[in-house]
This record gives C-alpha cells, structure tokens and sequence, in this order.
C-alpha cells in the first residue's frame, strides 16, 4: 500500500490524542483550571489535526459530511460517529473541569469510552479488508488499541502504566509483524487463484495492461519500500518502546519525559509508515508484484 | 445504503472467453469511448502524451504467460481482460461510508452514485479485482457500470442494447447476460465450458465467470523415420572440443 503521509499522520496522531482523552476521561491526571485546559489542548490539536489530516486523502473533501449516513454497514461511517461523540462529550467534561473546577466523572468515562471506541473503529477500517491479508487480523485492533493507551499514558504523565503498556504495545507489535510475515502465503489467494490458470501451470505476469502507471499501481504496489523494512523495524521498535521505557525508568525529570514523548512519537510514525508500506493487496498479484 | 440486498432479481453479467481472447484491447477503448461519453463523470486521462502518462479505465486486459509442468509443454499466452465482476457478496459496497456505493436489487449491476463520492477510495481497497480507480480529474470512483445506459436504452437498435466491450469484441470473447438464470446462453457456456470464479477464497462471489482456455493439441509426430536418423553432432570437436575440455578443467 501506498504509505500516504496525510493517513500515517492521521493515523498517528488521532491514535495518540484520543489516547491521552481516554486517561484524562478516567481522571488520570486529576487536574482541573488552567493545567487541565493546557492537556485538553494537547489532547485536542492531535485528535482533531489527526481528523482533519485524514480529509487531505478525499477526492471531494467537501462532500465529507456525508460519511455519517452509513453506519450500519460501514466502519469508516462508525468511526466519524465516535470521533465527534468522543469530541463532545470529552468537550463538555473538559469543559467542567477547565471552567468550573468540577469533574463529571461518569461523562469522562463515557468520552473515554467513546475515545477508545474511536481507535478501535479506525483499526477495523484496516482490519476489515480481506483484501490485505496482513491487516486482515484480529491482532490488528489490539495493536491499535494497546498503543493508543501507551501514548495517551505517556503524555499525561501516568509512568507506572506507561512503562507497562509501552511493553506490551511493543510486544503485540512484534507479534503482528512476526503473523503478518506470514499472512499472506496463508490466506490463499496467489496468482494461481487471481487469474484461474493455476490448474495448467506456473503463471508469470507477461504484459501489464498499460505501458504507464496507474491509479492501482500508484495506491496498491509498493515493493520499493520494503527493501530497508527489517531496519525500520528495529529503529521503530527502538523508538517507539526501548528508547521511552529507559528514559521513564530513570529518575523522573520533565526533560526526559519529553524526550520519551518525542521519541515515542517519532517510533509510532515509522510503524505506521511500515504498516502501509509493507501491507500486499493482492490486486498486485495481476500485475506479478506484490 | 450500503448494506447488500439478500438477494437481487436477476445477475446480469459478463462471461470472459480466455480461450479466444486475442488481446487486441478492442474492449478497452470501447469501454473508454462510451464511459466517457455518457454516464457519470468522463474518464480522464493525466498527462496523456507525455512521458509518465495515466489515466481511469473500467477494463484492462492483462496477458499472462503459463508454463505448463510438462518439460517438453510449450508455455501459454493468455490475454485477460478485467473489469468489475458486480459480484454478490460485494465488499467494496458494505466499506463505502457514504452509501455512493450499492448494489441493484431489480439487476445486481453494482454501481456508484457520483454526486454522494467522496473519493475515499476505500472502495477500492476492499476490491481484490482492482476494478475500481478513483479519477484523478473528479476525485469520484469509476467503476464498469455493466454499461447501464445502453443493455436498457430504447433509443439505441436492439443490437446495441448490450456493454460497449461486448460489443466491439472482435473475436467474440465477451458474453452478456442473466448469470442467475440457468437456462440463459450465458449460465449454458458457462456449464459446458466450466466456468471460474476469480479468487474464490476472497469470499466475494463474483457474478462475472472465467471460461479457462481449452487443453492444447499434443503434436503428432510428423516423420516416422525422425527418430532413427543420425542426431547433429552434440559433442563438439577439433579446436572447440579442446577449447571445452579446457573450460571445463579450470
Ligand atoms: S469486482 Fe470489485 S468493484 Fe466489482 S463488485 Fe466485486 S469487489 Fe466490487
Ligand atoms: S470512494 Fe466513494 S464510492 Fe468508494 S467508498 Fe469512498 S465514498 Fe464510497
Ligand atoms: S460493461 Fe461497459 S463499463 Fe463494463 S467493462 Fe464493458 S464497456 Fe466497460
């Protein structure tokens, strides 16, 4: 797949900012006033920059409001859905937290349940495609999800559970690399079955249908990318994990933490580069590539 | 809405004949010539005459080389066309967030409602076919629409009422018709000649079937004395032949 910086960003970013709303729906940190409005807005130029980046991919931006009508079948109308409950109810709580020094706990949990439930929507819009049989995996979620709590953790200072869940985020994504190696050869679908020839012998892609690119070729191939992959996943391992948990281990300063934030962040974003670069979509096979 | 009909009228659709598909592309610039001209939006093409041209197709014909296991079995070109195979069980209709996509319940053509797009071009990550291609001059997604405005358009003569590739098939390739009833010419070719489904794992249940090229004649042996007469000289001799045995010592 074609890694489009505008979806890794949104991706990336929306991932983290509702994260950190998840925590501050729960109360984590307790703050109220003017540090409270200091996370909101940290929590809010992510989730919603994340948000808005993702329109720069539509080819009619200005028709996206129509993406609410089909949330019965469609994940992508799900996750507009919970992006603006999460937006509004946890508006309202921080609302009553910034301005009136209250908290409301029960509309916290509800944004931080809708927060979650955002991510979780988002991870299906990949999950769901048979199409990439990397993505097409239950681990898939719980690598969103885990990471999603791990960033939020570490941005609002929560470093017990960040330096647990930075190591379990860490460990489901080793584990979707190490299924999703595999994904591919065991979903079945080669270029035997794509072209129905398989049955008289090996089939080899002898002349592409045009001589230029095009729309598939550009969004669906991109075997250039892979070549570095092992690297970029060490270095994103590195990143996003090692780099973060070490400096949390050492006594607490604001210093290291940011340094841990910038780390986490630049980790999460080769991921997620690598998450689209090294997905196949089998509409490659007809082509011969993958 | 983008949730699929539990079960549509009829299955019109296309039957490809791998077997006589020449690969002359005939269909493809069919296809673009009506598509353009009529519904939805033209099909535009970026940078047309220079050197890194592209531009939106609704059916291109790939050609595959299969070598056969056989050691002495000559290797098979075989042209392809695709486009979209309107299948039942069609994942790029239930992904869509705006309901643009659907899928007819009176015919089971699968088409898009341009004016509600907003070229998210999920719909074309569900597809395993690649039949759907977001247009880079409309920002809407084009995909083969069974050519909808001809098989029912009374002003055309009968003989047209049928997809502009079908049409144009100069080799007789492309078969139009009701795939969901048995006694059609269509649903008969496709008993007779066995008919495919493309990636069948993926779960999609295309309407559209694959008719496998026919077995190869074996060559007869043409000369009875052939095998009994002297082989050309296989091993070499004279200055190559000591020119080999020295090779082949280093
Ligand atoms: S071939 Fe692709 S675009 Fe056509 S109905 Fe099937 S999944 Fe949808
Ligand atoms: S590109 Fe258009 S038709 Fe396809 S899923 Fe998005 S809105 Fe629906
Ligand atoms: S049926 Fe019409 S739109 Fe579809 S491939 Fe044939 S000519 Fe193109």
């Amino acid at each position: 797949m074609h890694p489009a910086p505008s979806v890794i960003f949104f991706t990336v970013f929306s991932g983290l900012g509702f994260g950190l709303l998840t925590w501050l729906g729960l109360g984590y940190p307790s703050v109220t006033g003017w540090t409270a409005f200091a996370f909101f807005a940290i929590a809010y130029a992510m989730a919603v920059g994340g948000l808005l980046s993702s329109t720069f991919h539509l080819g009619r931006p200005e028709r996206a409001i129509k993406a609410f009508t089909q949330w019965r079948s469609s994940w992508l109308s799900r996750e507009a859905w919970c992006a603006v409950g999460a937006l509004v109810a946890m508006g309202l709580y921080g609302a009553g937290l910034v301005f009136l020094g209250e908290r409301y706990s029960l509309l916290g949990i509800i944004g931080a349940a809708l927060s979650m439930a955002t991510v979780f929507t988002t991870s299906m819009i990949y999950t769901q495609l048979k199409t990439i049989p990397r993505w097409n995996m239950p681990v898939t979620p719980v690598k969103f999800l885990s990471l999603s709590l791990a960033g939020g953790a570490l941005l609002s200072g929560q470093v017990t559970a960040a330096l647990v869940l930075l190591i379990i985020a860490g460990a489901v994504q080793l584990l979707t690399w190490s299924m999703g190696d595999k994904a591919l050869a065991a979903s079945g679908t080669d270029m035997a079955s794509a072209t129905g020839l398989g049955g008289i012998g090996k089939v080899r892609a002898f002349e592409p249908p045009h001589t230029g690119t095009n729309y598939l070729l550009r969004e669906f191939v991109h075997e250039i990318g892979r070549k570095h992959s092992q690297k970029l996943r060490i270095i994103s391992l590195v990143l996003m994990v090692a780099l973060p948990v070490i400096l949390l281990a050492l006594p607490f300063s604001h210093f290291l933490a940011l340094l841990a934030v910038i780390s986490h962040v630049a980790g999460v974003l080769t991921a997620r580069w690598l998450f689209f670069a090294e997905a196949e979509h089998v509409v490659g096979l007809y082509y011969g590539k993958r | 809405m983008t949730t699929l009909p539990t079960q549509t009228d009829k299955k019109l659709g296309l039957v490809i004949d791998l077997d006589t598909c020449v690969g002359c592309h005939a269909c493809v610039i069919s296809c673009k010539g009506w598509n353009t001209e009529n519904y939805g939006a033209p099909l535009s093409d970026q940078n047309a005459y220079g050197a890194d041209n592209s531009g939106t197709f609704l059916n291109r014909v790939h050609s595959f080389e299969v070598q056969p296991e056989a050691a002495d079995a000559a290797a098979q070109l075989i042209h392809f066309p695709k486009s979209c195979l309107h299948c039942e069980d069609a994942p790029c209709v239930t992904v869509c967030p705006t309901g643009a996509s659907y899928k007819r319940v009176e015919d089971g053509i699968v088409l898009v409602n341009e004016s509600d797009c907003i070229g998210c071009g999920l719909c074309a990550w569900a597809c395993p076919y690649g039949a759907r291609e977001l247009d880079q001059a409309e920002g809407v997604m084009k995909k083969c629409t069974l050519c909808v405005d001809r098989i029912y358009n009374e002003n055309l003569p009968e003989e047209d009422r049928q997809p502009a590739c079908v049409r144009t098939c100069p080799a007789g390739a492309r078969h139009f018709g009701d795939l969901g009833d048995p006694d059609s010419d269509v649903s008969k070719l496709v008993a007779e000649r066995g008919g495919m489904d493309l990636m069948p794992e993926q779960g999609t249940k295309p309407v559209n079937k694959y008719l496998p090229p026919r077995p190869k004649d074996a060559m007869p042996e043409f000369d009875v004395l052939a095998p009994f007469l002297e082989p050309v000289a296989q091993e070499p001799k004279g200055f190559l032949g000591w020119l080999d045995k020295t090779l082949e010592k280093l």
